[in-house]
């Protein structure tokens, strides 16, 4: 079995970050592996400016901002990217197997950082009653649609969950032509920055449903529309206040959960609630040598922080191996 | 007369209050940095905002090239800019930053490239 110093599952913003600060902090091998065929992780369907301001002082869009980090893990001699690289199993003792087009490997690190991310919450999770018609999507994954794959995924939407991906997807979805209804968030504040509700709705004339839910979606086929309704502080439904949306596509952004089943595997120990790895600190985990960085660490609002956090994943690693910089 | 606005220079999202009289921006207060005072004259006389979409590719590794603006252009121009780059197929490779279209529909502004793509 080869021996690796590092091997950081996911070259998004935080396993290249985290690759980055750990060369600078004295690690001479580090493997990189990336199930997609390209670097940058979600930061690649994130097309919308916003990204940088705090640590390139200059506002990019997210494949701007992945590319620059992209850019330089490429120029790194130490450190070996392994692309369409899925890792499937971690041991107690840092024992890594991941398959890649033509084989299943199996490496030993000296020390591991998982970078997985997060997946989004579905419908199943909130859980909204009705039929079970084509035209629900997960907000994330209709953006990739949308930005990556150049599909519409509907004519008339309707946006459960004012979360920041919501939000984002309101303005992509209008600007692309389609007519966005409505966005219902049961809160009575928007989960999204306040910056967004501005540019991506106010901008675009798109209501915004404070205190209120989607009590049913109906539809057989293909979604017909929604019925909202206003709730109150118990998030119980005020009678008398439903009303009708018709649409054929609702897109859903009510938050996301960290990815933690490789540490799962290796014994870790997961906090139920959040599926967070339950530890003394940032980027720890219960398993010796095992870190955990980004949105697979703690869900963050801002790519900045997960870089500048992955960046001291990286040197904690670079610790742990006793490297010094060079 | 008054107004309230929130400044969408960052995500900080500071609360201003912007007196203007029309177009004509006469006082400002509520910014932490000088991007909200910036940003209060220019909504106030004409708002404006960085497009970002996606373009067709041909022969190149991913189907959709993400684009920007390479500054902000007139809010009232965003649609009639969608239109103009459903038009667009990029066949060439590129690096971030690579101008797509030229001084984009005559707004003094470029169309860029916001990433790397090689040839499929």
């Amino acid at each position: 079995m080869k021996e690796r110093q590092l091997v950081i599952v996911g070259g998004g913003p935080a396993g290249m970050a985290a690759a980055l600060a750990a060369r600078a902090a004295g690690v001479s091998d580090v493997l990189l592996l990336e199930r997609d065929q390209h670097l940058g992780g979600i930061l690649n369907q994130c097309i919308h400016p916003g990204f940088g301001l705090h640590h390139f002082k200059e506002e990019l869009t997210g494949p701007e901002y992945a590319d620059r980090f992209a850019a330089r893990v490429r120029e790194d001699a130490g450190i070996e990217v392994s692309l369409r690289s899925f890792a499937v199993r971690l041991t107690p003792d840092r024992r890594v197997s991941f398959l890649r087009p033509g084989a299943l490997e199996e490496v030993k690190a000296g020390a591991v950082i998982l970078a997985t991310g997060c997946r989004e919450r579905t419908r199943e999770m909130i859980p909204i009653p009705g039929s079970r018609p084509a035209g629900v999507y997960p907000a994330g994954l209709a953006q990739k649609m949308v930005n990556m794959e150049g599909w519409i995924p509907g004519k008339e939407a309707v946006i459960v969950g004012s979360g920041d991906i919501g939000l984002i997807m309101a303005r992509r979805m209008a600007l692309e032509g389609v007519k966005v209804k409505a966005v219902i968030e049961i809160q009575k504040v928007s989960r999204g920055l306040v910056r967004n509700v501005v540019q991506c709705l106010e901008d675009f004339g798109i209501p915004l449903y404070l205190g209120h839910k989607v009590s049913r979606i109906t539809g057989r086929d293909r979604v017909e529309g929604v019925d909202v309704v206003k709730v109150d502080d118990s998030f119980a439904e005020v009678p008398g206040t439903a009303f009708s949306l018709p649409c054929d596509t609702v897109l859903v952004s009510v938050g996301l959960i960290p990815e933690n089943e490789l540490l799962e595997m290796a014994g870790g120990e997961i906090d139920r609630r959040t599926n967070a790895p339950v530890a003394p600190g940032v980027n720890l985990t219960s398993v010796p040598g095992v870190f955990a960085c980004g949105n697979a660490c703690k869900v963050y609002d801002l790519a900045d922080w997960v870089t500048r956090d992955s960046e001291l994943a990286g040197r904690m690693a670079a610790e742990y191996l006793g490297a010094s910089p060079a | 007369m008054k107004r309230l606005m929130t400044c969408i220079e960052c995500p900080q999202g500071c609360r201003l209050e912007v007196e203007a009289d029309g177009p004509r921006l006469i006082s400002v207060t509520g910014y932490k940095c000088k991007r909200g005072q910036a940003y209060a004259r220019q909504e106030t006389e004409a708002p404006s905002r960085t497009l970002t979409t996606s373009v067709l590719t041909r022969g190149l590794e991913l189907k959709m090239l993400p684009v920007r603006t390479s500054k902000p252009i007139p809010r009232e121009k965003l649609f009639t800019a969608m239109e103009a780059v459903k038009r667009i197929v990029v066949t060439s490779p590129v690096r971030a930053g690579s101008v797509i279209a030229p001084d984009f529909l005559g707004l003094g502004v470029d169309l860029v490239a916001c990433r790397r793509l090689e040839r499929a």
